[in-house]
């Protein structure tokens, strides 16, 4: 079940290249198995170890001691385009982000968040340079707040408000499965189900088709 | 409703939201049902794993079809199961589950099988005015026959296997109106890496596309399918043709296209749902097709992307630090400087294959060009039909023989090497122009270099052995490269 979140404060990281792409956020090779867990260690793999033997390389962000513990990401735009892979949000989420603060995001991407209770903020290009500028002077002492309810990020004495959807925002406020909420539907899904076979009925009339 | 709302003109993404739509919430989002869920083993396998653990039953097992096309081994005679290390219990789930939950799957050695995009539209469950979805990003391909579909991740497949349903937000719409008529070296490839350039990779973030105008209307289903099928690398939640008479011929008698006492209110009703004169998009795009020149890309993402005969633009201005870190970090990655032109350039290896270009008459188009000519000694070219079906097809009529006598190894159906997952690759540093859709670092193996180009400029570059350019085969060319 998904941990609800309202507010989150923590260690903000900044990877700040545009276009980050889910193969980058976990190549392929490293999704080795058939579950949603497990799939911390090939987060960001091409860019965090130096060689297949994953010697880390001290360069990358996420191996520096200044950044130990971040949950939260500062990245670019179109963040999480790509591959619809929900490895790479079980990726993020395995290593401890809890929240994606970007320019966009990848339209796959951003729903996997949501079902999977990871929050993902969009804010301007500008705003996230300056947040990054800011925590990166002393990363574990500078924690980026996050406050769902009000929609607002705060960083010392930066705060903007930034947009997310009701529906998205309730179901990350509440932890439900949004099987479960939707389930709470099912006479209504079951009425269109029986209307549209009237209207459609060459859909219905092939199920052993092949 | 009021006289006024009645007669508005509706888009055609307006008519097949509200055809499908069960509820809507405040914000504009509407619960959508879904029509038809296709499934391959690499995200499937863990959509249906995850239903059976927490117990959930499939709403309508009717409406769900399976193939394996990811990972399974596309070397001639499938030598083993799978060409990714450990990837059986990816194929060996996606059996056991589909088993137990009493849905279809097309095997590794059922003749259906294929590229969940490719076998979808030849067996008909690829169908104007149905919603799809697919684990997998390059569902929006199904748009090129008028579908509403698009891909989802493994949590939202389970959604919509146990309740039919999704929740979908009300997208802005952009229409790509083009015209002009294709020239002989132009495909519907060229088109949307064009687009891509132009607009960039978050181009259409946010929004649906339809696809219209005299060169679309022009163009064959297959062309359609890929000029949808890289709309996610535009950003796009989805793209779309409003079916027309072509669409009509394509999906006529396909195993899962609606029985004939059936067909004509199916096909009433596919006619209907175009969009209305005078209906109103969020975003218009024009775009005149008569004298574009064939596209390549030269980084590692697609809208880093030039005609063939151009040069690599510097990276970005400063304006926007993470743009400009990207540029740079794609020139070093693929080993290439700014101002270079990519003609002549020496490549390692061909690829024809993958979701966007692997389907018959991709396969035909790369083989006019190869047909009695012999690859470059030092390429490696391979080339992967899309589907089972498409491999058969064009065995039937000699095409394999002519990739083969060209020096191209001729392989069994699947996603093949578009993607690297694990196993062997192109080798690091190795230079590969590939008709496939993602030029990531690290896509196609750890620091392989992709180019992304027609199957075509692909074909014609693995003769010669350097990145070429498909009019030098057209001598009535009259070299007016205006784009």
């Amino acid at each position: 079940m998904m941990k609800p979140i309202t507010i989150h404060s923590g260690i903000a990281a900044p990877l700040l290249f545009a276009n980050i792409n889910t193969d980058t956020i976990i190549p392929s090779r490293e999704m080795k198995r058939v579950s949603k867990t497990g799939f911390a260690d090939g987060l960001f793999a091409n860019m965090r170890y130096l060689n297949m033997e994953r010697k880390a390389d001290p360069a990358f962000i996420l191996n520096q001691p200044a950044y130990r513990g971040a949950s939260v990401l500062l990245t670019g735009d179109n963040f999480g385009c790509g591959s619809s892979r929900e490895h790479a949000v079980w990726a993020l989420y395995g290593f401890g982000f809890k929240v994606i603060v970007a320019e966009s995001f990848g339209s796959i991407f951003f729903d996997n968040c949501i079902t999977n209770g990871v929050l993902p903020v969009r804010l301007s290009h500008d705003t996230i340079n300056q947040f990054a500028r800011y925590v990166s002077a002393d990363p574990q002492n500078r924690p980026l707040a996050i406050d769902l309810e009000a929609r607002t990020v705060v960083a010392g004495a930066l705060t903007c408000e930034f947009e997310i959807p009701d529906t998205a925002r309730d179901l990350l406020m509440k932890g439900h499965a949004p099987i479960d909420v939707t389930l709470e539907r099912i006479d209504a899904i079951n009425h269109h189900m029986g209307e549209d076979k009237k209207r459609r009925p060459w859909l219905y009339a092939m199920a052993d088709g092949g | 409703m009021s006289e006024q709302t009645k007669h508005t003109p509706r888009t055609a993404y307006e008519k097949m939201r509200a055809l499908h739509e069960v509820a809507r919430f405040d914000d504009g989002t509407s619960l959508i049902y879904i029509d038809r869920i296709i499934l391959h083993e690499r995200t499937g396998s863990i959509a249906l794993t995850n239903m059976i653990e927490e117990a959930r039953p499939v709403l309508c097992p009717d409406m769900v079809f399976a193939t394996i096309d990811h990972i399974v081994d596309t070397r001639p005679g499938r030598p083993s199961l799978s060409r990714m290390p450990g990837g059986e219990v990816f194929i060996d789930a996606m059996r056991t589950t589909t088993s137990q939950l009493g849905l279809r799957l097309f095997d590794v050695d059922d003749p259906r099988q294929g590229i969940v995009h490719v076998m979808a539209p030849e067996q008909g469950i690829a169908l104007p005015g149905l919603t799809i979805v697919c684990p997998d990003s390059h569902t929006c391909t199904l748009g090129g026959l008028g579908a509403l579909a698009w891909g989802i991740g493994s949590t939202d497949c389970e959604h919509a296997l146990a309740t039919r349903t999704l929740r979908v937000a009300n997208h802005r719409q952009m229409r790509i109106w083009v015209e002009g008529s294709m020239p002989p070296w132009l495909s519907a490839k060229d088109i949307i890496i064009h687009l891509i350039e132009r607009y960039s990779t978050s181009g259409a973030k946010g929004y649906v596309i339809e696809f219209d105008g005299p060169a679309i209307r022009q163009m064959e289903i297959e062309q359609r399918l890929t000029l949808c099928n890289m709309a996610v690398e535009f950003g796009a939640f989805s793209a779309f043709v409003s079916p027309d008479a072509k669409t009509l011929d394509y999906v006529r008698g396909r195993p899962f296209a609606p029985r004939p006492r059936h067909q004509d209110a199916a096909q009433s009703h596919w006619l209907a749902l175009t969009s209305d004169t005078g209906a109103l998009f969020d975003r218009e795009i024009h775009l005149d097709i008569a004298q574009l020149s064939p596209r390549i890309t030269w980084g590692t993402s697609p809208q880093q992307a030039i005609p063939i005969d151009g040069h690599i633009p510097a990276p970005s201005s400063d304006a926007n630090l993470s743009a400009a870190r990207s540029d740079q970090r794609a020139l070093d990655y693929m080993g290439l400087k700014s101002g270079e032109s990519l003609l002549g350039k020496k490549i390692d290896a061909a690829f024809i294959g993958s979701c966007t270009n692997s389907r018959l008459s991709d396969l035909r188009r790369a083989a006019d060009i190869l047909r009695s000519r012999r690859i470059a000694d030092h390429v490696t070219a391979i080339c992967v039909p899309g589907s089972t079906q498409v491999k058969q097809a064009a065995e039937a009529e000699g095409l394999h023989l002519i990739f083969q006598q060209a020096g191209f190894e001729w392989q069994e159906a699947g996603c093949a090497m578009c993607f690297f997952a694990g196993g062997h690759s192109f080798g690091a540093q190795a230079r590969v122009i590939s008709s496939t859709n993602r030029n990531f670092e690290g896509r196609q193996g750890p620091g392989t270099r992709t180019h992304i180009a027609s199957p075509e400029t692909v074909a014609l570059s693995a003769l010669n052995g350097c990145i070429s350019d498909l009019r030098s085969l057209m001598p009535q060319h009259d070299d007016r490269r205006v784009s």
